[in-house]
């Protein structure tokens, strides 16, 4: 199959799309019909004409201060301005006569009075939409020049004519490590500061000063890009039309000349960029505005952090060795390949069918990860495989499906945008899914309201033109109490949407539902001790949920990383139930995953007890239909899950492993039980970019392939099916569904799979949900959210719309248990985890980019007051111990978090933060407990022994053999 | 497996059940090992509870539950 470059329009439209009863109009004697509302430029623009313009850009509203897009309309007085007029019936407009020519040409010719003519040299050259214009309106001379002699005034010249400096000049900022901003190309339209505010809702830009004084600034007078508010989204530098905001990249390697179509590698949100390339070299990743995620937006880690694709430290040759003593030894793909294999057939005969098994990664593709299991069941011959979406959204998968019949999150991301209360539980969506977060606060900028319930003050709860109704600052681990507490005032307040029940849930269940639910002990005065959370405010929360109109709830792994994450699910799911918030746009249970392909790692089969499509192995007609596919016999039993997995190893049971795009040890908890499994096998296989931390226990590395080298599909939170195009060759000659191919033919399979489009095929045909997806479609829609097949042709953008796909919705009483993991004397605070905007996951990627300059380092959030009891000083190193570990790093004195809560980040491997975290997990789907343990913190002068030992571990473990001549 | 973990994990199980509505709970109980636990771990967890001092740290619903659990044929 021929790679595809994607020639859907994207020309700017001028201003943005509307919708409306439909308005005709003429324009230069062209009949058009557009929606009501839509602007002249715009209507313009549909017909092919393009006005001249300045500060319109289709992703912000029209603004009308260049004037450089006049037109006349016939009837009507004066030159108006196309973008900031509206279509009216019958409109008559011409875009061009001569005296439109004349002022647009004055227009411009003070522009460029006041701009540089460098041209030629400029980073923006061919793609700057000053010298567009210039061009467009005929400019031909500047009559305005400084008299020779006399102090001139420009922005652009450092000294004037008689070599004194001149006031006006400001030199480049080049703080921010992917974007310069330089004033002297500014022409001050604007578009900068309203991307910040609309799209990204940062608001970190202003215009300082007046006419001809004004500037742009971010931050105070004091501040650069770096220090100000900046979170680096690139929105303003994709709006601005000169070379003002400019890609560090661009100044560099020059504009790009092409540009594939693709999906971002890091979070959920999955959004679309268009990769711009010279040659195979990447030059800029642009968010693209078709991508029906992001429409158009995007962060810092998908616009600017994918210079770990090229960075030093990747691998790019397999290598091998017998022992984790030894260094690696480079060798062959064959070689390592045939090595790998013998030694996983070799174990199967020593110990046995189930002595081996994979672990499938929520960062690779969706035909990767479904080769990945298949090689366990097919290959292997068993079901041991699992993936790290275990050790996130696991709960959400048994919760949902218990309740409403399927793990699938209700709605799309478009939906938020009709929510009028929102309700974020356990996500910190600006820092973990950045793109949604803005998309969030633009609504709430509209009015909605919002409700934060989780322990730390988190960025939404209070920021820019932004505040929530009510924060519920729960202690950690009483989310079951908050959210049935909640349902408890819904009740017996009356508040109840008892028609939608009655029509759409098991009303008997119901009934049990609410007698459990009314009774007193779930009140929020009765939990008030408990949760930490006061009553009033609990029940105003509670109140404003069921009053307001689309009540949406969004959660993140706040919720599922608990003891109770699966209870705390299914309380979600029944809050939304008795509110008849499900079925419909603007409403909703959507979990917010962490990883790009969580959502399609577990839709793939990477559980062990689940084959594609989350169907259980224990039904004969599902295995029936891989086992007709694939030509081998299915094991009916669940296989086994990673702490499973682990636990045999130590026991002596299970001796092989091949894990892809995963670190387990560093990503899962009670590093020292993991590494004790690793170290206990006789053959682990990392499939990975780096020598990663699990590779030191490793005796095989086969070099991974970066999103930018391979073809496939990922899975966003939102059900989305995107493609993910290959824009590079693969660095290491293979692509990570070639390097599982070849695995699985090295130990006797013979599968021939030319293109992941073929493994697509074999998911439609053995995986209902996906029946009606295939590469050609994706080409012609962009993407579909499943389940795409004869009944839902296009996909489905929001489920349980005509009633649950279980049937009736399903109420289940939950009973708040603590966890076992308690304070006590020794271990008095209790320590809960999250994620920075800049960093991503473990870090293995965002660390080897230039975002470290927003986080070098994890820290510790302390409450002050706990601080000062125990002497500890802001920067102070500290000691952090749990009943598991401890480790040390650096304390940050706040009081986002409550007294008693102390708080980290795990990106960086120094940290070590698993060390602390314990073995507690969910009692569903033991889904591990990240987000409550006890500890101690106190004052410490630097590592810990664990800390040192491990780096003198990993030291040797990454020796590499020179390659032998 | 370590025992204390599968005991733990089983009452955690078994606590939830517990607070449902119905007479089947222990029935639910078993459904839930049985189809989320592999067949080695649900044996292990057999084995175990037959020792009387550790069937005694198992929450009722879960040595209710013991009888009903498919094991392996070979064990
Ligand atoms: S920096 Fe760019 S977008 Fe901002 S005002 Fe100047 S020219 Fe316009
Ligand atoms: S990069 Fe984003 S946050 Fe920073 S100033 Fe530009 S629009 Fe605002
Ligand atoms: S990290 Fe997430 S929000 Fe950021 S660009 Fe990538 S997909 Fe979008
Ligand atoms: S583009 Fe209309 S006034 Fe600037």
């Amino acid at each position: 199959m021929k790679d595809f470059i994607i020639p859907w329009d994207d020309r700017d439209m001028g201003t943005p799309a509307k919708t409306g009863a439909p308005i005709s109009l003429t324009i230069d004697g062209v009949a058009v019909t557009v929606p009501e509302g839509t602007s002249v430029m715009r209507a313009a623009a549909e017909t092919g004409l393009s006005i001249p313009k300045l500060c319109a850009i289709d992703s912000l509203e029209a603004f009308g201060s260049c004037r450089l897009c006049v037109v006349e309309i016939e009837g009507r007085r004066g030159t108006p301005a196309s973008c900031t007029t509206p279509v009216a019936e019958g409109m008559v407009v011409h875009t061009q006569n001569a005296k439109l020519h004349k002022l647009r040409r004055g227009v411009m010719e003070l522009y460029i009075s006041d701009h540089p003519l460098d041209c030629l040299t400029c980073a923006a050259n061919g793609d700057c939409e000053l010298q567009d214009m210039a061009g467009a309106v005929g400019l031909r001379d500047v009559r305005y020049t400084a008299t020779e002699g006399a102090s001139i005034t420009n922005h652009f010249t450092a000294r004037d004519t008689n070599g004194d400096l001149n006031p006006e000049y400001l030199p480049k900022d080049e703080s921010n490590p992917y974007f310069t901003y330089d004033p002297s190309k500014c022409i001050v339209c604007n578009r900068c500061v309203r991307a910040c505010e609309e799209v990204q809702g940062t608001f970190a830009l202003t215009i300082e000063g007046r006419g001809f004084d004004s500037r742009v600034s971010a931050g105070g007078p004091l501040d650069d890009f770096l220090s100000s508010d900046c979170v680096s989204c690139g929105a303003c530098v994709q709006a601005c039309p000169t070379a003002t905001l400019q890609e560090k990249s661009v100044i560099e390697l020059g504009t790009p000349q092409r540009s594939v179509v693709t999906t971002c590698a890091y979070c959920g949100v999955g959004c679309s960029f268009k990769a711009e390339l010279n040659g195979d070299q990447l030059v800029r990743m642009v968010p693209y505005k078709h991508g029906k995620a992001n429409r158009g937006h995007s962060c810092v880690k998908g616009r600017f952090a994918y210079g770990y694709a090229t960075h030093k430290d990747r691998i790019l040759n397999p290598m091998i060795r017998d022992d984790i003593s030894e260094p690696w030894r480079e060798v062959s793909w064959e070689e390592a390949l045939g090595f790998a294999a013998q030694k996983l057939r070799g174990i199967q005969a020593k110990h046995g069918q189930k002595s081996i098994g994979v672990i499938t990664s929520s960062r690779c593709t969706n035909e990767e990860t479904f080769l990945v299991q298949k090689l366990a069941r097919a290959v292997f011959g068993n079901n041991n495989t699992d993936t790290c979406a275990r050790v996130c959204h696991s709960p959400t998968g048994y919760g949902l499906g218990q309740t409403f019949g399927t793990s699938a999150g209700t709605q799309d991301f478009d939906s938020v945008a009709h929510a009028d209360v929102i309700v974020v539980i356990g996500a910190n969506p600006t820092d973990g899914h950045p793109v949604f977060a803005s998309r969030l606060k633009k609504r709430l900028r509209q009015g909605a309201k919002l409700i934060v319930i989780d322990p730390r003050r988190i960025d939404l709860v209070k920021s820019a033109h932004i505040k929530a109704a009510h924060h519920l600052p729960l202690k950690p681990g009483t989310n079951v109490a908050v959210v049935t507490a909640m349902a408890h005032v819904i009740v017996t307040e009356g508040l109840a949407n008892e028609a939608y029940i009655r029509e759409r849930c098991d009303w008997d269940e119901f009934e049990d539902y609410a007698e459990f639910i009314s009774d007193p002990r779930h009140s929020p005065e009765a939990v008030e001790a408990l949760t930490g959370v006061p009553a009033a405010e609990l029940r105003a929360a509670a109140r404003l949920y069921a009053k307001g109109e689309n009540g949406a709830i969004y959660y993140g792994l706040g919720v599922t990383e608990h003891s109770q994450g699966s209870t705390t699910v299914m309380g979600i799911a029944n809050l939304a139930m008795l509110t008849g918030n499900v079925g419909r746009e603007g409403v909703g249970v959507n979990p917010l995953r962490g990883q790009n392909n969580v959502q399609g790692s577990c839709d793939m089969g990477s559980f062990p007890h689940e084959l594609p499509g989350y169907r259980h192995v224990k039904n004969a007609d599902v295995r029936a239909i891989f086992e007709q596919a694939w030509g081998v016999e299915i094991d009916s039993e669940p296989g086994l899950r990673i702490p499973n997995m682990l636990d045999a190893a130590v026991a002596g049971n299970f001796k092989g492993l091949y894990c892809q795009g995963e670190d387990i040890l560093q990503s899962d908890p009670d590093t020292k039980h993991v590494a004790a499994g690793l170290a206990a096998m006789d053959c682990v296989i990392v499939h990975d970019l780096f020598l990663n931390e699990t590779a030191n226990y490793a005796h095989v590395f086969l070099p991974g392939s970066t999103f930018l080298e391979k073809d496939g599909t990922f899975t966003n939170a939102e059900r989305r099916i995107n493609r993910v195009r290959e824009v590079m060759a693969p660095k290491a000659g293979m692509a990570d569904w070639e390097v599982t191919q070849a695995l699985a033919n090295a130990m006797g399979a013979a599968w021939n799979y030319m293109h992941p489009s073929q493994i697509m095929e074999e998911i439609a045909a053995t995986t209902p949900s996906f029946a009606g997806v295939d590469y050609a479609l994706l080409e012609e829609k962009g993407s579909v959210q499943w389940p795409c097949n004869d009944a839902n042709p296009e996909g489905t953008p929001l489920m349980h719309v005509d009633g649950f796909v279980r049937g009736k919705g399903r109420f289940i009483l939950t009973e708040y248990v603590a966890t076992d993991e308690r304070t006590g004397p020794r271990f008095p605070l209790l320590l809960t985890t999250g994620r920075v905007l800049s960093q991503y996951n473990v870090g293995a990627q965002t660390r080897r980019t230039e975002n470290t300059v927003w986080h070098e380092e994890d820290v510790l959030e302390i409450h002050p007051h706990d601080a000062e009891t125990r002497g500890i000083k802001e920067g102070d190193y500290v000691k952090l111990a749990s009943r598991s570990g401890e480790t040390s790093l650096r304390a940050k004195t706040t009081d986002r978090v409550s007294p008693g809560v102390v708080y980290t980040t795990f990106h960086h491997p120094q940290t070590q933060a698993n060390v602390i975290t314990t073995d507690f997990s969910d009692w569903a789907t033991n889904c591990p407990e990240y987000k409550v343990t006890a500890v101690q913190v106190s004052k410490s002068n630097g590592p810990t022994e664990w800390q040192e030992s491990y780096e003198t571990q990993a030291k040797a473990a990454r020796r590499i053999l020179p390659a032998a001549e | 497996m370590a025992s204390d973990k599968l005991i733990t994990m089983a009452n955690q199980i078994a606590t939830f059940f517990e607070s449902q509505k119905g007479d089947d709970l222990a029935e639910r109980v078993a459904a839930h090992l049985n189809d989320f636990w592999g067949p080695d771990m649900r044996a292990d967890f057999v084995r175990l509870v037959g020792d009387p001092s550790q069937a005694d740290r198992l929450h009722p619903l879960g040595r209710d539950a013991v009888a009903l659990l498919r094991l392996p044929q070979d064990v």
